[in-house]
């Protein structure tokens, strides 16, 4: 416009300026108005670290998030209104996470938060929740022993992963595994999971002397010792290691394994926080036969797999994402999916984004997954019927399904090994309305 | 040569009658070759294994697995090459349930015959297995391998038999070891053998058997002798003959001895081993921080650029020369050491120099340099670790023990720091280089006066510290993350070391960290590695307290000063 406008007089150009300022204003107001209500973008916060040490699992989940919004958009929106996403980025800095949480609520007026991958950022933002009244979607594996009003949980509580597979690896299928090694980070998520399998494994008669649990900090790289130790507490019965390493410190660990030559018909780990995504950064030849516990694998053969594989390729493909064809999909990736569809038709059910109709209308609601089944959320607990699948790593990074449930299995947010939780109940429906009571709120 | 030879001699003479089948087999693919209506498959035997080995291709993985241990009784190598596919995921299966084998190359052959057939692989279904079939799959691999003409295979197929042997190859495994003229071979496969002769009715037999467990030194085999001299609830011995309970004791107790060397040689290997990885992160900080003086907090991104470099090497030769890809890393030490050398350099000169002497301006434009160099990683190579894969010939490890394996990369990394630090310390003490190095170290203006131009040898200095701390991302990508933070891991045991040794020598960050190692490596089967990692810090905290200029402090005027 400038270069257009430069040849003119200054007294030309300042009068063609303000004709256009007030032709522009007169539009606004008879034509950009109307149009503007009827566009009024619903917002959506995303919650994901893009940089710190969660950043390696949590950018993909960002990524996904905002292609399930693009195909709600390309759809038509909801209720005929686009979706804004708000990408904010906490830093793998766990405070950070609720101030972002309130910023996300209070000044962007959010209507759901997509959001958190630790246990520690999903604590430090529960208490920003429940005090705004927001809703957040969290959608990963954890360790359970926990019920929100606010939350709704789509990733894997323990019954739902870990407790199957231990049941696998003491089966015969499985191995007949009769001696166990607990191996975790060590923070809550591996301290209340190996709790729970402590407890679960004494009622299946295992001994306290069969049972080793060892934990290392985060980010720990020199498993030597460690993996000899196993070695070592192996001999004279068949042994398997349950892994709740998280985050990098698995490449080393299984780097190790592949060094010292712990095979997997040997001694099988099995791992609940390693995926595609975790497999990236190793070389999987040695590992060929390590088991992993999820509710999704990428190597799924359904045809909604198929169609979310190629939609997520092509969604890479299109924006260019860092990785290219290298990029995987991963079990918290589909829960993010889930989720967002689920609020979406939630959204359209209730005719509004006003958190408690949606929070209504969410449950019971039912998205068909990419694992191939018709995945609901429970209005009760606020967690999702999942199924389960266990698998062995490929030579190609990719799992082999070697076991899998009937049908999605319904979580238990409060675990019934546990002594103290299994009395506790988590129920949002009258008369409960109560997240870890023992008795019913309201009677009569 | 000769052994060969008169091994083939022998292993021909015992599987005599089963020669017939591979001349049969080869007279049925002509057969198959000339286009002829096929045949049912020869002999009984054949016909047998034909039946077999189309179990492999079971829809059950407990029929796979039945299937699998009746080629075991078998004992027919004909099997072997599909046995072997099974366990490698070459194995195809067509919807006549026919097996076939998919080689190297892509193409597709007949289970037994070995004729390459034209099939669309499309149409074939691969088996799954998983870990329960390939525990039946190894042993009867192995069982078959031992008439292997191959030593080495014949070795490894007795090792894995030792591991798990079944009592149904008792007669198989005796026939083995009579043939077999190799030692090596012939030691393993008494030890296996000697296993399930422990439960013979001969007495001398069982004696004999548990000598040689004994003398083996295999520990895994431990809980089969202590079986022996377990008691039963009601007090009385589960093993009613005294003599072979006396015979378990005495084999158990040599035991013993040989787990103490175990474990201590284990510790010694684990800690030299974390205390070179510790030292190779530390070196460059030794020259920045420890000769310069400058706290640099962007020593740990020096690391993770030398190990990007060494992705991207790694990268090119993925592309462009696949054969020569076992030799990256030939080519990644001198690409990191330069990219991490003028990095070093472009620091000092643009940002460093301009902060001598004010410690603490030195330390937030490091770190903010560091927090530049991370994002830019991140921004260009994205957030997500890489992967950097070890080149053959530094994967596995050497077993010396039972139980006590070497790692090739971890011995590739104690000899690497080796060869680092000779070099450091050639260039220091025996170049002109490292002399003005030593000279502006220790009096600035009297070297500037004596001619010297401190600034360039600012720089240098700099650089090759930095340098260093490439060749250390290097090995660092060997063994664990590559990713934008790798940096920040090592920083803080960096300093550590470098303070532990003493500021101002390099003699002292080699001992240092290697001491910091050991410690480390002694207190984790004690402690765990959480408790150790704290106790490690504690110690540190009492030892400058004690000694705050380190473990080898500068001696003279000025150091003091």
């Amino acid at each position: 416009m400038t270069t257009l406008l430069t040849c003119v007089p200054r007294r030309a150009r300042l009068a063609a300026a303000r004709l256009m300022l007030s032709v522009g204003l007169l539009a606004g107001l008879f034509i950009g108005l109307p149009a503007a209500q009827a566009a009024d973008p619903i917002k959506v916060g995303i919650l994901h670290s893009l940089s710190g040490t969660m950043a390696i699992s949590e950018t993909s989940l960002k990524d996904v998030a905002l292609m399930a919004i693009e195909e709600i958009n390309e759809a038509g929106g909801l209720m005929g209104r686009p979706v804004e996403p708000v990408v904010v980025d906490p830093a793998s800095d766990w405070p950070l996470f609720a101030e972002k949480a309130r910023e996300l609520i209070q000044q962007e007026k959010v209507a759901v938060v997509f959001g958190c991958w630790t246990s520690v950022s999903r604590k430090s933002v529960l208490p920003v929740f429940e005090e705004l009244n927001g809703l957040l979607f969290y959608p990963v594996q954890y360790e359970g022993e926990e019920s929100s009003f606010n939350v709704f949980y789509t990733g894997a509580a323990p019954n739902q992963q870990a407790i199957p597979a231990v049941e696998y690896l003491m089966s015969e299928d499985g191995g007949g595994a009769e001696r166990f090694v607990l191996l975790g980070t060590d923070y809550v998520y591996p301290r209340t999971t190996n709790k729970i399998l402590n407890y679960f494994l004494e009622s299946k008669g295992v001994a306290k002397a069969d049972i080793m649990e060892l934990y290392t900090p985060f980010g720990h790289s020199d498993y030597q010792t460690i993996v000899a130790d196993i070695k070592k507490f192996a001999i004279g019965k068949q042994t398997a290691v349950v892994s709740t390493i998280n985050g990098d410190s698995n490449v080393p660990f299984y780097k190790e394994l592949a060094n010292q030559g712990l095979k997997a018909e040997d001694i099988p780990v099995v791992a609940f926080s390693v995926g595609e995504e975790e497999l990236r950064g190793i070389d999987t030849a040695p590992l060929v036969g390590h088991l992993a516990a999820w509710n999704y694998f990428m190597s799924v053969e359904t045809p909604e797999n198929k169609d979310f594989v190629a939609k997520w390729n092509a969604y890479v493909k299109k924006h260019e994402l860092p990785g290219g064809d290298k990029r995987v999909t991963n079990d918290p990736m589909e829960a993010t999916y889930i989720g967002i569809r689920m609020w979406a038709q939630a959204v359209e059910q209730a005719q509004t984004t006003d958190v408690n109709a949606v929070r209504q209308a969410v449950g019971n609601q039912v998205v068909r997954s990419p694992s191939g089944f018709d995945i609901s959320m429970d209005a009760k607990n606020h967690h999702l019927h999942k199924p389960v699948l266990i698998a062995e790593v490929r030579e190609d990074g990719q799992f082999d399904i070697v076991w899998n449930t009937e049908g999605p299995v319904r979580a238990q947010a409060w675990s019934p090994f546990i002594p103290d939780s299994a009395k506790k109940v988590a129920d949002w429906t009258y008369p409960w309305v109560c997240g870890n009571c023992t008795e019913p709120k309201f009677k009569n | 040569m000769k052994s060969d030879r008169e091994l083939r001699q022998r292993i021909e003479t015992e599987r005599n009658p089963l020669l017939s089948i591979p001349i049969s087999l080869l007279f049925l693919s002509l057969i198959l070759l000339l286009g002829l209506p096929s045949p049912p498959r020869a002999s009984a035997a054949g016909g047998d294994l034909a039946s077999l080995l189309q179990g492999l291709g079971a829809k059950s993985r407990r029929d796979v697995r039945q299937a699998i241990t009746a080629l075991g009784t078998l004992n027919d190598p004909a099997a072997l090459p599909a046995l072997e596919a099974l366990g490698d995921r070459r194995l195809r299966i067509d919807k006549a349930g026919l097996v076939y084998i998919k080689g190297e190359d892509g193409s597709l052959h007949d289970a037994l015959s070995g004729a390459t057939v034209a099939l669309d692989e499309a149409s074939l279904r691969t088996p799954r297995i998983n870990n329960a079939v390939r525990r039946t799959l190894r042993p009867v691999i192995a069982q078959l391998q031992l008439s292997s003409l191959d030593v080495a295979v014949r070795l490894a197929a007795a090792e894995e038999l030792t591991k798990r042997p079944r009592p149904e190859m008792m007669d198989i495994l005796q026939a083995a070891l009579d043939r077999e003229i190799e030692a090596a071979v012939r030691d393993i496969l008494a030890v296996a053998l000697a296993q399930m002769q422990l439960q013979s009715e001969d007495q001398t037999v069982r004696l004999a058997a548990i000598r040689m467990i004994g003398e083996s030194g295999n520990l895994g085999l431990r809980p089969q002798l202590e079986a022996l001299v377990a008691t039963n609830e009601d007090g009385s011995f589960a093993e009613d003959d005294p003599e072979v309970r006396a015979a378990a004791e005495a084999a158990l107790s040599s035991f013993e001895r040989t787990q103490f060397l175990i474990n201590s040689l284990g510790n010694l290997f684990y800690g030299a081993s974390l205390g070179s990885v510790l030292l190779l992160a530390a070196l460059g900080l030794g020259i920045t921080f420890g000769l310069m003086g400058v706290i640099n907090m962007a020593h740990g991104e020096m690391l993770m650029l030398g190990a990007y470099a060494s992705y991207v090497v790694q990268g090119i030769f993925q592309e462009s020369f696949p054969a020569w890809f076992d030799w990256y890393l030939a080519v990644a030490i001198p690409a990191a050491f330069g990219v991490c050398l003028l990095t070093g350099m472009i620091l000092e000169r643009g940002v460093i120099r301009f902060l001598y002497g004010r410690p603490l301006e030195t330390l937030l434009a490091t770190w903010g340099i560091s927090l530049v160099l991370i994002q830019s990683v991140r921004l260009i190579f994205g957030a997500q670790n890489v992967q950097v894969a070890n080149p053959a010939w530094l994967s596995g490890g050497i077993e010396v023990l039972y139980g006590v394996v070497l790692p090739y990369s971890r011995l590739a990394i104690i000899l690497f720091v080796a060869l680092v630090v000779g070099l450091v310390w050639l260039i220091l003490q025996r170049t002109r280089l490292g002399l003005q190095v030593r000279a502006v170290t220790q009096n600035r203006p009297m070297a500037s006066c004596m001619g010297i131009s401190a600034g360039r040898v600012d720089m240098w200095t700099f650089g090759l510290g930095s340098g260093i701390a490439g060749l250390g991302g290097v090995a660092l990508s060997q063994i664990g993350n590559v990713g934008p933070e790798l940096g920040r891991l090592y920083i803080v045991d960096s300093f550590m070391v470098v303070v532990l040794g003493g500021v101002g020598n390099i003699a002292g960050t080699v001992v240092g960290a290697l001491s910091l190692g050991l410690v480390n490596k002694l207190l984790e089967p004690v402690a765990g590695a959480v408790l150790g990692k704290i106790g490690v810090l504690i110690f540190i905290i009492l030892f400058i307290q004690q000694r705050p200029q380190g473990l080898f402090a500068l001696k003279g005027r000025l150091a003091e000063s």
